[in-house]
């Protein structure tokens, strides 16, 4: 799982490859100190010779300093490295998420985006950082200690043959004891992140009803699932650090007990003994690290996984292999047969056999109920989906035979749900093209009956929007959001329910600017409201994912019953009823 | 984090004693076990230091006298490593034990203070949560709780442990040698500046890294947000321009924060070794001149060795609990924000009429409702709920310097439905937000039942109103859970009953596990205008007295609509209706229509009284006026 997020080392690897080597050097030194500080106490100060301490002292010092120097270095690398990683594998994963396909995008969930891209991305940077410099730490002091260990005495380093299993198999117990009762807190975790989310977005709704004891209820119950499992999952990695200090106190007893009778009979020196004691004090502390960090990598390895996930993910849409990237004839759709369904192309189908074409230059309407599909039957144009079964025309060519890029530069469709973003109107607009002259987009907004009331900001086209375009009214985002798709001159506009928050009469003005300005644009106009969509040369009514009726207003009203229905329901104009 | 928030955690927060103080009271159920923990931790401490240095004189007192001889007597080495043994196994038991009462301690607190945060941001009124985002308070739980948690579990128990140490350490150098003590001490201070100075710049640049991080993750935000629009404008490669540039700054940000935090432990570390050695070298002079004897020295280097470690760990310790601190003010500010108020005294009461017309009070749901008002003389008076409201001269200001609305004065007599017409900021859903006192007026009274709704306690003044707002704002939990949540003690028929009156209940059943399909707060695998249908139902099932549908039918579609009008007529029966809807279908046959433009009311009457007049009504009716 690492091995893929950590191609994304990419530019930082030969830190991460210093960092260890640092470390190495640094672990050396750091075990030979010990020795100088041995012979300082059992040459120099037993026998008093100051000419000794000092040489020595200065040789301590001397090493110190390289020792301090390759630490900060380790530091340095270290931080560089992870932190290069940290930077290479959010790129990555936002670069991977801009070339998901919508499928891609509801399979995640935004919110679960936003977590992967922050969260997830800084608890991977931390464990790497950590293996690099722990990890490497540990198995190096691990080695020396037992090494400079056996040099001292090879016998009494038997003692380590019981010792370091018995330290082994603690803490693989440990640890695979407590994995999986952390993943259970994690989960819990999220599932109270969860309820404060909903709690903040639904305010209104709690207070309305009065449900605050039933959601404190549920906060507490799940607040206490949360402390009860990160008590449980604690317990057990609290066995640690005792089973690692009676381990090596008993070592340090034995060894105490064996040497002192080594020395009784003159096989060994008492400085020698103290330098052992102190050695096995070293291999513990470097087990120690080993699982202190096994613990961050169990908690990073959700993180981990969650972002191997996104980036493992295939864009379900992809450009066509061969580069020869036509180009939109004309603004002409045909769909053959299409059927469509979200769930990889297995049923049940949202859509069904549709079978119609619209001519260049024609406007189509597209009617019916909620649920009916309408929205899934225009995302198919664009190809932000991809058909399950038929084939889908635009300019006469299979969209699987454009590029994407071509293909929604000439298909432009303004969504149901408007997203405008922080920045001035005119950068929103821009969206459209970023090339276009003031002209051009003043143009654009008095085709979509949007100049006027920018023109009434005190700051005209410069107003500045907030997050999500806060501080415009619903009719006015929606009329900057068709001025936009409008810059991109395209060849077909779908409007997909656009303009259902502006009035009547002012949607009549932008159909007819739509119809005389772009006369050779293919205009399809997805809406619950009859009036817009009645002038159209061609009305397309949908029920359950089925071709209801195709044909003129007239035609429909004679023979479409649903259509009708609609019609009689809106003229009327008593919604709840008589 | 925003820059105010930066401000402060650069440095200790003024009254960060208040705030250590107040953690402290959190624990306080734990107050005992504190106390042991420390005594473990102090026990703990000792045998650590007691162990490694009785080593010494047993070598030297055991060991050493016996070397060369014939039959050694090896006897008193062995009781004295039993003692030692005994020691050890008393220090890795306190060790077990402070860490046993801590994961206790440590799990409880956070507990008792994600409730209490919980508990408190349930009672702060809706300004609150207009005035503040959800990723700021969200963050109260994630963030700041999470450096709670570290400085709880870790930082206690070490700033007890290496205070002991070197406290302990301290004396024993003291009284080996004060001259050399005096040395240690000299270095110690040019040590801690090392510590001050790394400190310093590792809280700069976390805090520019916190401030970047924060910076990156709104945009995220907003990009995923905005991922489809993307899409259609084939602006990713923008996209990625923007990102790269962030990305790069925080990388440096992220990096030297990273490197000052790191490079703490080698410093110290060496630098201690390096103070051994200079101390060796000074002790060795003193020893050869002013005769300082080499048992003594040799534990007093020694001792000397224990120090950096210590000073270390309280140092990296610092770091955090600042962090930690600044963090538990972040949440005590939201549990000291002040809650709703509500000095209502009139309670809602089931009873039912008794002989001689005598009102008498039962615990029946199925009686008629009560407003119970007790007069300072203490008489009761009984008045029943109709779902009768009438504003009189209201005026209402989000703050002082913005009026919203003015001289609001209608009417609503019970089982009349009222409708409300205007732009989008003109006013209409501040006029329901104030019946259910979401928001408190600032002149005039609102009279619910000829009551001042000032006088109702407000749980049970909501409790007779529902409210459905065109987001709809369901929970995590089954689609009968979530109509249930009108009405917690609905049966199964009920909530069906309510489904079907909403006319949700044909495609509740066609999903694949009916009424018991889990669906998620944000309900991605519900179309809006089907998650409209279940929040009807839910207000269905609630059965109040006064019925708010803020455009609860703006993405139904019309034949929809048209369907469940029926259903919405049923629902509307006998119930004060208050409509705010776009569609001006919908609001047709209101028996008043309210048309409210800056503020003001500026027309009311039918729709053929509004359509004869000629007014705004009547340019909104037939498309010469544009709602916006």
């Amino acid at each position: 799982m690492w091995s893929k997020v950590l191609k994304y080392l990419k530019g930082y690897r030969l830190f991460a490859v210093l960092t260890p080597i640092c470390i190495f050097f640094e672990v050396l030194l750091e075990v030979y100190i010990p020795f100088i500080m041995a012979q300082i106490i059992d040459i120099g100060v037993a026998e008093g010779d100051l000419d000794y301490i000092i040489s020595k002292g200065l040789q301590m010092i001397l090493m110190a300093f390289l020792a301090l120097l390759l630490g900060v270095l380790a530091a340095y690398f270290s931080s560089k490295a992870g932190s290069g990683l940290e930077k290479n594998v959010r790129q990555g994963l936002y670069y991977k998420i801009q070339d998901f396909s919508f499928a891609n995008i509801d399979k995640f969930s935004t919110p679960s985006l936003v977590t992967r891209l922050t969260t997830d991305i800084v608890n991977t940077k931390m464990s790497f950082i950590m293996t690099i410099r722990m990890l490497a730490r540990a198995p190096f002091m691990f080695v020396f200690a037992i090494v400079m260990a056996v040099r001292l005495n090879a016998e009494l380093s038997l003692v380590f043959l019981f010792a370091v299993p018995v330290l082994i198999v603690t803490l693989v117990l440990i640890t695979t004891k407590a994995f999986p009762k952390f993943r259970v807190m994690l989960e819990k975790y999220d599932k109270l992140n969860g309820v404060v989310q909903e709690n903040l977005i639904a305010t209104r709704v709690v207070k309305a009803f009065v449900r605050g004891d039933f959601e404190k209820d549920k906060f507490d119950d799940i607040a206490s699932q949360v402390r009860d499992t990160q008590v449980k999952a604690e317990r057990i990695v609290i066995w640690n650090m005792p089973v690692m200090q009676l381990v090596i106190y008993s070592c340090i007893i034995a060894v105490a007990w064996f040497g002192g009778n080594k020395i009784v009979v003159g096989d060994m020196q008492a400085g020698q003994l103290i330098s052992f004691i102190s050695y096995i004090t070293q291999i513990l502390v470097s087990l120690m690290m080993v699982s202190m960090v096994l613990v961050f990598l169990v908690m990073a390895r959700a993180s981990v996984q969650r972002i191997v996930e996104v980036l493992d993910e295939e864009p379900e849409i992809k450009n066509p292999k061969q580069g020869t990237n036509p180009p939109v004839e004309d603004g002409s759709v045909v769909f053959e047969n299409v059927s469509f369904s979200y769930s990889d192309g297995e049923s049940p189908y949202v859509l069904e056999d549709i079978d119609f074409t619209i001519e260049s230059g024609e406007t189509l309407g597209i009617i019916g109920g909620t649920g009916s599909s309408k929205t899934s039957l225009v995302s198919l144009i664009p190809r932000l989906y991809d058909v399950s079964k038929g084939r889908l025309l635009v300019g006469g060519k299979d969209v699987r035979e454009y590029n994407l890029d071509t293909l929604r530069d000439s298909v432009a469709i303004v969504l149901q749900k408007n997203v405008l973003f922080s920045g001035t109107i005119k950068d929103n607009l821009k969206w459209g093209n970023e090339h276009a002259t003031d002209e051009e987009i003043i143009e654009a907004c008095k085709i979509a009956m949007a100049h006027d009331f920018i023109m009434s900001f005190p700051a005209g086209y410069d107003t500045y929007l907030g997050q999500g375009g806060v501080n415009v009214s619903g009719g006015q985002k929606q009329r900057i959001s068709i001025a936009r798709s409008l810059l991109k001159n395209p060849k077909i506009i779908i409007l997909d329910d656009s303009t259902s928050a502006v009035d009547t009469k002012t949607e009549s003005s932008i159909r007819h600017a739509l119809r005389t300005k772009l006369k050779e644009t293919t205009t399809i106009i997805i809406s619950q409201r009859v009036s817009s969509i009645k002038d159209a040369d061609k009305i397309l009514v949908l029920d359950d994912g089925k071709i209801n009726g195709l044909g003129t207003h007239d035609e429909l009203m004679e023979n479409n019953k649903i259509y009708r229905e609609i019609y009689e329901s809106q003229q009327k104009g008593v919604a709840l009823g008589e | 984090m925003n820059e105010k928030d930066m401000q402060k955690a650069k440095k200790l927060p003024d009254n960060a004693l208040a705030t250590v103080k107040r953690i402290i009271d959190y624990m306080g159920n734990y107050r005992y076990r504190l106390i042991i923990v420390v005594f473990f931790v102090l026990l703990s401490a000792m045998t650590s230091i007691l162990g490694t240095y009785f080593l010494k004189p047993l070598i030297n007192d055991y060991i050493l006298p016996f070397v060369g001889q014939e039959n050694p007597d090896l006897s008193l080495l062995g009781s004295g490593l039993a003692k030692m043994g005994i020691i050890y196994l008393i220090g890795a038991l306190s060790t077990y034990i402070y860490n046993r009462l801590m994961v206790d301690i440590t799990a409880g607190t956070l507990h008792r203070i994600r409730t209490d945060l919980f508990a408190h941001m349930q009672t702060l009124p809706i300004k609150y949560f207009d005035t503040h985002t959800h990723g700021e308070l969200m963050s109260r739980y994630t963030n700041d709780i999470d450096a709670l948690r570290n400085m709880l579990s870790q930082s206690y128990v070490q700033i007890i442990n290496s205070g002991v140490t070197i406290i302990g350490v301290f004396i024993a150098m003291l009284l080996l040698s004060p001259a050399l003590t005096l040395l240690v001490i000299v270095m110690l201070v040019l040590m801690l500046s090392a510590v001050k100075a790394i400190g310093k710049g590792s809280r700069k640049y976390s805090m520019a890294q916190q401030a970047s991080l924060g910076d990156m993750n709104g945009y995220i935000e907003e990009m995923m947000e905005g991922q489809k629009v993307i899409k259609v404008f084939n602006y990713e490669d923008k996209a990625k321009e923007a990102f790269d540039k962030k990305n790069e700054t925080l990388f440096k940000q992220s990096q030297a924060a990273q490197t000052y935090t790191s490079v703490l432990r080698p410093i110290m570390g060496n630098l201690g070794y390096a103070l051994y050695a200079i101390t060796a070298m000074a002790g060795a002079f003193i020893s050869v001149t002013r005769g300082l004897d080499i048992g003594s020295l040799a534990s007093f280097l020694q001792y000397t060795r224990t120090f950096s470690q210590p000073i270390t760990i309280i140092s990296e310790q610092f770091n955090s609990i600042i962090i930690a601190i600044a963090g538990a003010e972040r949440v005590f500010q939201v549990i000291d924000e002040n809650s709703e108020v509500d000095e209502g005294s009139v309670t809602l009461v089931h009873a039912k009429e008794g002989m001689d017309n005598q009102i008498i009070e039962s615990n029946d749901k199925n009686d008629p409702q009560y407003w119970k008002q007790v007069s300072d003389k203490g008489e009761v008076t009984y008045t029943k709920v109709q779902g009768d409201i009438q504003f009189v001269d209201v005026v209402f200001a989000y703050d002082e310097e913005k009026t919203v609305l003015r001289n609001i004065n209608l009417f609503a007599k019970p089982g009349q439905k009222v409708a409300f017409v205007g732009s989008t900021g003109a006013g209409k859903t501040t006029i329901t937000n104030l019946i259910n006192r979401f928001y408190d007026i600032k002149e005039g009274t609102i009279f619910y039942d000829g009551i001042d709704i000032k006088n109702i306690k407000k749980d049970d003044l909501r409790s007779t109103l529902s409210l459905v707002l065109q987001d709809t704002h369901l929970f995590s939990g089954t689609i009968m859970e979530n109509i249930r949540y009108g009405n917690l003690a609905a049966s199964n028929e009920e909530v069906i009953a309510a489904a079907k009156l909403a006319n949700a209940d044909s495609f509740i059943r066609h999903l694949p596990k009916g009424y018991d399909t889990f669906i998620t707060g944000d309900g991605e695998n519900l179309s809006q205008g089907q998650r409209q249908l279940l929040a009807i139902a839910r207000a269905a099932v609630a059965d109040p007295h006064v019925l708010i549908l803020d455009e609860a039918t703006s993405s139904i579609d019309t034949r929809t609509e048209s369907l469940i009008g029926k259903g919405m007529e049923k629902l509307m029966e006998g119930r004060t209706t208050l409509v705010i809807a776009h569609r001006l279908s919908t609001i047709q046959n209101s028996d008043v229509i309210l048309v409210i433009e800056g503020g003001e009311i500026i027309e009311r009457g039918d729709h053929d009284k509004l359509i004869e007049e000629q007014g705004k009504y009547y340019q909104l009716y037939t498309g010469m006026f544009e709602l916006s």
